[in-house]
């Protein structure tokens, strides 16, 4: 008989570690889907993926049971990859000058017809992967939350442990943020 | 440029960018094995906290101990010191007077 989730997470507490593994194997598909969201190589990846599973071990005395475990899980998945963006800033002072070819032919048909630039053109979604990196880690998971995930104010305060006002700043700026980095693109590309 | 048209036409890009799920063969055995191999590891720093905090705790009274008998101002004991006393203390026997023969 499959135990129920608040089994398997009682009899971990109790000491029995191989009841985390139907854990792991059921959750794993989205805490995946979310460093992939903030890091590109499959290392990385893995890695976040791996340090979400071990703090979710340790600090599982710390889950009550009045939210899901899903819920719970995301919120360490969260901060894991804000942590990760904190430590990985790389490539953030670099310009725009290194666009490939499809990426700036992207750009010269959305100067030409706005409208007619495919969202789901491949240069479009490498030109944004391209934008995200250059954001400070705080931009970065604001507008990931916010604009790409369309999560609610309240719902990012709850998942990186800010207040909601700090959110509401770091919206804001994350947004400047985001101007300015687009400004700077086009002006590398155009000027 | 438009700018905020490019910035909603790139974050509309990103929205449609479905996330990958895909998770490496196994991976839940390699979390398992991890923290099974940290549980053992996790005894040996067990030990070395307690071993630590009890040289800590050492230090500590040593500390109290010094600044205390530092600070404490002397007993007078007549210019004595410990050994003098405890020599004396020795040779006390040697040095009264032997009384056993007096009638």
């Amino acid at each position: 008989m499959e135990r129920s989730e608040a089994e398997l997470i009682a009899a971990v507490l109790k000491g029995d570690a191989a009841s985390f593994e139907p854990l792991v194997q059921k959750y794993s598909p989205r805490v995946f889907a979310t460093a992939r969201r903030y890091a590109r190589r499959e290392s990385e990846v893995q890695d976040i993926a791996q340090e979400v599973w071990l703090k979710a071990f340790d600090k599982l005395k710390s889950f009550r049971g009045e939210a899901p475990f899903e819920h719970w899980l995301m919120r360490m998945a969260v901060r894991t990859c804000y942590d990760f963006l904190r430590v990985h800033q790389r490539n953030r002072v670099a310009s725009f000058s290194e666009i490939s070819e499809p990426e700036e032919d992207w750009l010269e048909s959305f100067v030409a017809d706005p409208g007619s630039a495919a969202e789901d053109a491949d240069a479009a979604k490498l030109l944004v992967d391209r934008l995200l990196e250059k954001l400070s880690p705080d931009a970065r998971l604001v507008i990931q939350l916010l604009e790409i995930e369309d999560r609610s104010v309240k719902e990012i305060a709850e998942l990186t442990g800010w207040s909601v006002p700090l959110v509401k700043v770091r919206a804001f700026r994350a947004r400047a943020e985001m101007r300015k980095m687009l400004s700077r693109m086009t002006q590398d590309k155009y000027l | 440029m438009n700018l905020a048209e490019l910035q909603k036409k790139l974050i509309a890009a990103a929205r449609l960018q479905a996330p990958d799920e895909r998770v490496p063969y196994a991976f839940e055995k390699r979390i398992t094995a991890r923290i099974a191999a940290r549980a053992g590891a996790d005894r040996w720093v067990l030990w070395a906290r307690g071993l630590w905090r009890a040289a800590a705790s050492c230090v500590a009274v040593a500390v109290v101990f010094g600044t205390v008998s530092l600070f404490l101002p002397s007993t007078p004991d007549n210019g004595n010191d410990l050994s003098q006393d405890f020599e004396n203390t020795l040779l006390a026997s040697i040095d009264l007077p032997d009384n056993s023969s007096t009638p």
